[in-house]
């Protein structure tokens, strides 16, 4: 007698809970990808769990029909490895946003990163606080006007791509919440790939940010204001695919092709394994200078923390064979009193 | 028991003279020792302890150790910042603690000499290294005269030994460095008091050619060499006109070993492991003094134990409540500055409803602190320390061999009721050593964890916060089909753990949470006392101070003094009948390594006018300042007194 395997669809992933995010919001986008990736990814509900932190974006494991902890502000990373490190037969998610992940979290965020646990985290970039209503956050940009800088942001914004590219992190990808296709595609190389995946979203947040990846959301701009990066290919950007990427010494630099005194093969070719120096260059291309680089900056293969970790148990149980506690216990010196 | 005199004063007057045919001089035997082993932190005074401990429990006498250093690793050589030293007192009776006062105090320069010397009974044992008290050696502890010159000496047997130059010569055949052959000389000291109390070389030999193997022979040989040349020193040298012997003590029949505080933690995490059918998942941070326990536990891979050097102490906890999700036996251990950090990770364990140890080994506080030294001042942290209505079950360990103890039991009421149940451990047991009686594994029993399978809703989804008659949820994990859930830190009706902000359920979730914590006293055994079940005072202690407290109140009770002991292990809750027991005395004494914190929750909890004797000097109580408060307290006492004084 032969069973066939259940097909899952998109709503054997979806809760019973109502969604309580602001109307258009961005996060409703990126929920709906993650639900028709899931069961095209093939892990069962009952082996995938969603672990977050505390933030609008931290409410999503309520509203996937999966495992899932709704930890405290920042220490997602923390949960996630403790859970995956103990069980690697399960899928474990990590959703975070740029408060929760680089503002109160980022000393595990980056520590998840260098060990490369077998996870995923998806960072949620809105460049502002929404839960707490409109203070600015640590990608906020220079002059940013929010509730908690009237007159102005006057912190440096982090880049969470070069942050990941010192922590070394083995994938590393960034994709749009209105890029629907370019987000499925994302997440699923992000469940793919062997060790941390890294996805940073830029997704709006309509109340108190709005418009701000508006650049690369919108059609008429986001072909000149984002390029794409496909592997093996010249970085080539534009409505009419005009310019491209050339790699000058130790600068990038935008070149015109339309005149065709530059040609492709002058172009930097996207490599997914190239070093991380390259890859960093990649991550400080920030408009108006450049356009932003969406797609997957890095996917190199590198030992999992959790591969290590048991990789040494095992060892440890072969040398020495499965621990004895008698054994351990009467290990030493010991003495008898009495009978 | 033993049925010898247990005054520590007493131990060197109950003497009888005996020849011993192996020795040419005499042996005079007495009921225990105090000795106190002192000098530089790179001195190997430690070692030297440990290696005494070990000997003298393989002799059989009972002990107990007290090793104290200063924070610095490495503090100036010869100053008295650097001064590392590390008591024992090794008995033919029961000794639950290391001593008050010193029988015999060895130093290895001045700085050790001074800062150690008012512990030593007058007419006490005083060997010092005499090589080390130049000039220059003088004034790194700040000295302008050598103390063995003052006239206070005279109080005292002073033994002077040429030691690093007897060392050097001992070693002279190996060809050492002049630095290495120095380092031998605390091998030369262990010789000469292993000589003293008559102690057997042998252990420490097979602990030096353990250390040294691997082509190192030449040092094993050369330390082997100096502590031989101790030994036949001690024989020799006409100041030390006999040695001592202490018989075996009277233990109860089995197996013992040595085990110290952390160590014997450790053992009771795997004990609690294999007893549950679980695999220990260990987070922590590295801290002072509970750093020992991760050192200990991270030998153990091959029991299945994980463990996790995380990049903080809140990574630690949060990284265990993530095992702890997925079904693992979750451990994160820390001191006062760690479980602050801990504090709001802590209050989500105990929201979510998952079991989790948090073990604290106690120091000074606050802030940094007194990193080395013991005290029991976190006690009213772990209790309150949380935001919200958060109360956590509470255990506390009472010695070394405690701690396996104390370990499992939390862990039995962490999987029971499904929640995360502080340790209290203390710097001074958790590096302090008792003998153990190896328990048998084949007898312990079974800590029963069940993890469902099947949906208990039949309308409809699992209900991840359904109780049972102890009000703890089932302890469903990820990977059980059909059981999909989510847990999270905002308030959860009860029942389907739905995100709920309805008034009525946040009042009675409080309330069950904090019932299922009382409900932990239904689990546990009620309070014992030690002594008169009833009468005119009762001490009232808890964690480390037990071997003090119960040492007071026994010699107290010895010299008529109407006084009994009740030492608590359960904090929170307090076991159902301490109540009652409290109100059978007229007064309560409640003896803290801290400024009055059990005194707070039991004056509050039991309307009863306790009285505190607190100290925090880093140190543990002394017995004689305890049986002193005792006195103080007891008309029996004050009665006795006044009669002897009419006749």
């Amino acid at each position: 007698m032969s069973t066939a395997l259940p097909v899952l669809k998109a709503e054997d992933f979806t809760s019973d809970q109502d969604i309580r995010w602001c109307p258009g919001c961005g996060d409703y986008s990126i929920l709906a990808q993650m639900k028709k990736v899931l069961p095209e990814i093939g892990v069962p509900p009952e082996k995938t769990v969603f672990i977050s932190g505390i933030g609008c974006s931290s409410r999503f494991p309520y509203y996937v029909n999966t495992y899932g902890v709704h930890s405290i502000h920042g220490r997602a990373p923390a949960v996630a490895t403790g859970l995956r490190l103990t069980r690697p037969d399960l899928s474990v998610w990590v959703i975070t946003g740029d408060g929760d992940s680089l503002s109160i979290g980022g000393n595990h965020f980056i520590h998840l990163l260098r060990r490369n646990v077998d996870l995923n985290i998806v960072l949620f970039n809105n460049r502002i606080y929404g839960l707490t209503k409109g203070q600015y956050s640590p990608t906020s940009v220079e002059g940013q006007i929010t509730k908690s800088t009237p007159m102005g942001v006057v912190d440096h914004p982090l880049n969470p791509i070069s942050v990941a590219v010192g922590a070394e992190a083995s994938f590393i990808a960034r994709s749009v919440d209105s890029n629907v296709k370019h987000l499925a595609y994302t997440l699923k190389r992000a469940a793919a790939h062997k060790g941390t995946s890294f996805v940073e979203v830029y997704q709006n947040c309509n109340v108190f940010n709005d418009g701000a990846f508006a650049y690369a959301q919108d059609k008429a701009t986001r072909d000149d204001a984002t390029i794409e990066l496909e592997h093996g290919k010249p970085m080539i950007f534009g409505k009419e695919r005009d310019r491209g990427i050339r790699l000058n010494g130790l600068s990038l630099e935008v070149v015109d092709l339309s005149e065709g005194k530059v040609k492709e093969d002058d172009l930097l070719f996207h490599d997914e394994k190239a070093s991380s120096t390259l890859v960093y260059m990649l991550s400080r291309m920030r408009r108006p200078d450049f356009p932003e680089p969406i797609g997957v900056f890095r996917d190199v293969v590198s030992e999992t923390y959790e591969d290590a970790v048991h990789g040494q148990i095992n060892e440890a149980v072969q040398q020495r064979g499965k621990g004895n506690l008698q054994k351990l216990f009467s290990s030493g010196d010991t003495w008898k009193v009495g009978a | 028991m033993s049925t010898e005199a247990t005054k520590s004063s007493a131990t060197q007057s109950s003497t009888t003279q005996s020849s011993a045919s192996a020795t040419p001089k005499s042996v005079k035997t007495v009921s225990g020792i105090t000795v106190r082993l002192c000098g530089d932190s790179g001195d190997g005074m430690q070692l030297l302890g440990t290696q005494l401990t070990n000997t003298s429990a393989l002799a059989g006498n009972d002990i107990a150790t007290f090793p104290d250093f200063p924070a610095e690793i490495r503090a100036p050589k010869g100053t008295r910042a650097g001064v590392s030293g590390f008591q024992v007192q090794f008995a033919s009776h029961e000794v639950h603690t290391p001593g008050d006062s010193l029988d015999a105090l060895v130093a290895m320069n001045p700085a050790a000499l001074v800062t150690n010397l008012a512990d030593l009974v007058k007419g006490g044992l005083l060997i010092v290294n005499e090589d080390s008290f130049e000039d220059k050696d003088l004034k790194l502890a700040k000295l302008k005269v050598s103390p063995l010159d003052e006239p206070a000496m005279e109080n005292y047997r002073l033994v002077k030994v040429s030691m690093t130059k007897l060392t050097k010569g001992a070693v002279a055949e190996f060809g050492l460095s002049v630095k290495e052959a120095d380092r031998c000389k605390n091998f030369f000291a262990m010789g000469l008091v292993y000589w003293l109390y008559g102690r057997n070389i042998d252990s420490t030999l097979r602990f030096i050619h353990g250390k040294f193997a691997d082509g190192k022979s030449v040092l094993a040989n050369a330390n082997e060499k100096a502590l031989r040349a101790g030994w036949a020193y001690g024989e020799t040298i006409e100041a030390l006109g006999h040695s001592y012997n202490v018989e075996a003590a009277e233990l109860k029949s089995g197996t013992y070993r040595n085990i110290i505080g952390n160590q014997a933690m450790a053992w009771g995490l795997l004990a609690a492991a294999q007893r549950s059918g679980k695999e220990i998942f260990y987070a922590s941070y590295p801290i002072t003094p509970a750093s020992d326990i991760l050192h200990e536990l991270c030998k153990y891979k091959n029991f299945g134990v994980c463990t996790f050097q995380a990049e903080d102490e809140i990574a630690a906890v949060c990284s265990a409540i993530g095992a702890s999700y997925g079904g693992q036996m979750a451990v994160t251990t820390s001191s006062g500055p760690g479980i602050a950090l801990k504090t709001e990770a802590m209050g989500l364990a105990m929201m979510l409803e998952l079991p989790l140890l948090v073990i604290d080994v106690q120091r000074g506080g606050p802030s940094t602190g007194l990193p080395t030294k013991t005290e029991q001042s976190d006690l009213l942290q772990v209790m309150f320390g949380r935001n919200g209505e958060a109360p956590l079950p509470v255990l506390a360990a009472q010695s070394p061999g405690d701690c396996f103890e104390i370990v499992q039991e939390a862990w039995m009421l962490a999987t029971q009721l499904m929640l995360p149940v502080v340790v209290l451990s203390d710097g001074y047991i958790a590096n302090g050593s008792e003998p153990w009686a190896i328990p048998d594994v084949s007898k312990m029993s079974p800590i029963v964890v069940t993890h469902p399978t099947e949906n208990n809703n039949p309308d409809g989804a699992f209900m991840p916060y359904k109780r049972n008659e102890l009000l703890a949820r089932p302890w469903a994990i990820p990977g059980t089909e059909g059981l999909m859930h989510r847990v999270g830190g905002l308030e959860k009706e009860d029942g389907s753990g739905n995100i709920s902000y309805d008034p009525d359920n946040h009042q009675k979730m409080v309330n069950i949470r904090a019932q299922k914590v009382a409900n932990a006293a239904k689990l546990l055994p009620p309070q014992q006392v030690i002594g008169p079940q009833s009468g005119e005072l009762l001490v009232l202690s808890w964690g480390g101070t037990y071997g003090a407290c119960l040492t007071a109140v026994q010699q107290a009770q010895k010299e008529g003094i109407s006084v009994a002991l009740a030492h608590i292990r359960y904090l929170n809750p307090f076991p159902s009948n301490l109540g009652e027991i409290l109100s059978r005395y007229e007064k309560v004494l409640i003896p803290e390594l801290n400024m009055g914190q059990l005194r707070m929750l039991i004056r509050s909890r039991y309307l009863v006018d306790a009285v505190g004797y607190n100290k925090v000097k880093g140190k543990p109580f002394a017995v004689s300042e305890l049986v002193e408060k005792i006195t103080e307290m007891t008309k029996s006492a004050n009665h006795k007194t006044a009669q002897s004084l009419a006749s």
